[in-house]
């Protein structure tokens, strides 16, 4: 059997990582689960925002994980999408944006 | 999934999983080398529980039949318009000797589309003289806009004061169609539209209509709260309808829907996920402590998905035929590895979630 960096059964182990430092590991999960309750946001917007960022930080965890949340909330595939590319208008603008660092760059050494 | 294979129940295909010893066995044992699952047994002797005991009965589930208008993709009746059995009117008349005594006070009439049965409207008109206090009637919706000696339905439910609970797996069509077939949800919005013109799920009304969410794939129901806000301003925004509650129902691997986790290769992490999601404070309103569901044959099971597995209950009381409240209360309820369906997250029932 091929070796990947990936095996989407490790999904299934995250909760592990409290076994090598308690500590630091509940107060992670503490916060993750605060952080996704229904608040000024909904819970169901929070999904998609996890979503968008999953796709961002290229987690594929993350990415089976809010996908099956989204599911789970009777959220579209169009909008699951569009919070996809959200995410990705934001990551390629972030890339854009520094093109005016390199226009300043290069006039300010150009003649 | 080919579409000929979805449009044929797995009994009329003759497929392995149409066998109920078949499908226990893959429950039981599982079939991935690394799916290697607690047991449910264990899992609620944690708390206490030695085995499941009944508690007062309150729900008396008649199952007229398996023929149906429909093949949805997750049915775990396997029910469909190959599927032949149903009820007789002899077998009728026995629930109905039951229900006058009973102590049930609610009478829950499934199928298949239970009015699929030719003798369905007589069983309701006798039913509902029996004094039950909530009469309900699974109504897959299709089949009041299927032919035109169904069209009557919504004014014969509303004669009968019958409680309508549809199945209901999206607000929108896409999703809809591909879990319970094309065309599904466009009959659907007009039937709900028919049952709200009588005055069915209307605020105030007592023409109770209720819907029933399915997930339509391999995943778990989400908040039912949550579900039926959205559902609500969905249905209402885009189709004026309304209705009064949404029941969250968990898919058990059972049947046809078991078929689809094998074969989409998603067997394994549903039954992990119904593991991980198991909540042992659903475990003491499961539906089999206060149901008892009867088959087209009159035979006695604890829940439905037993029904479907064939698992009869443990009691020398095993047919409608010699129902005994007393006896049939003093058994245990058997358990197997579905059961993680009924106890994951919320927990699942046929009246939604129960924790």
């Amino acid at each position: 059997m091929s070796k990947t960096y990936y095996d989407p059964a490790d999904l299934r182990k995250f909760g592990k990582i409290t076994e090598w430092s308690e500590e630091l590991g509940t107060k992670f999960f503490d916060y993750y689960s605060k952080v996704f309750e229904e608040g000024a946001l909904s819970a169901r917007e929070k999904s998609l925002i996890a979503l968008a960022v999953s796709h961002v930080v290229k987690c594929p965890y993350c990415i089976d994980a809010y996908t099956k949340d989204g599911l789970q909330r009777g959220i579209t595939k169009e909008e699951m999408m569009e919070a996809v590319h959200a995410g990705a208008a934001i990551e390629s603008g972030a890339t854009l944006v520094h093109g005016v660092q390199m226009m300043n760059k290069y006039d300010k050494l150009s003649m | 999934m080919s579409e000929a294979k979805t449009k044929q129940s797995l009994h009329k295909r003759n497929d392995q999983l149409a066998n109920a010893n078949r499908q226990l066995e893959i429950l039981s044992n599982g079939i991935f080398a690394s799916g290697e699952l607690p047991r449910f047994a264990d899992k609620i002797a944690e708390i206490g529980h030695t085995t499941l005991r009944p508690n007062k009965l309150e729900i008396l589930q008649i199952n007229v039949g398996y023929m149906c208008n429909q093949v949805c993709e997750h049915c775990h009746v396997d029910a469909g318009p190959d599927r032949k059995e149903i009820m007789t009117r002899e077998t009728m008349q026995q629930c109905l000797e039951v229900i006058k005594k009973t102590g049930a006070h609610t009478l829950d009439l499934t199928g298949g589309a239970p009015e699929m049965n030719p003798n369905f409207r007589w069983f309701v008109e006798e039913a509902s003289k029996a004094g039950i206090k909530d009469f309900i009637v699974r109504s897959n919706l299709t089949i009041i806009r299927a032919n035109k000696k169904y069209y009557d339905l919504p004014d014969f439910f509303k004669k009968h004061n019958v409680h309508v609970v549809s199945s209901m797996p999206h607000w929108t069509r896409g999703k809809t169609d591909k879990q319970r077939g094309n065309g599904v949800f466009d009959k659907s919005i007009k039937a709900l539209q028919e049952l709200n013109e009588r005055g069915y799920g209307m605020p105030g009304s007592s023409l109770r209509l209720d819907l029933v969410y399915n997930p339509s794939g391999a995943f778990l129901p989400g908040n039912q709260a949550s579900m039926e806000k959205d559902f609500k301003k969905a249905l209402l925004e885009d189709f004026n309808i309304q209705f009064h509650h949404l029941f969250a129902i968990t898919n058990l691997p059972i049947s046809r829907f078991l078929d689809y986790l094998i074969a989409s290769e998603n067997y394994e992490d549903y039954m992990y996920a119904l593991v991980e999601a198991y909540n042992p404070e659903a475990v003491a309103n499961v539906m089999c402590t206060n149901t008892i569901s009867v088959s087209w044959d009159g035979w006695l099971y604890d829940c439905d998905f037993n029904q479907m597995l064939d698992l009869k209950v443990a009691s020398k009381v095993k047919h409608i035929s010699e129902y005994n409240e007393e006896l049939l209360q003093d058994r245990n309820i058997i358990i197997s590895q579905h059961c993680y369906g009924c106890t994951a997250g919320a927990g699942s029932s046929c009246q939604g979630t129960v924790a």
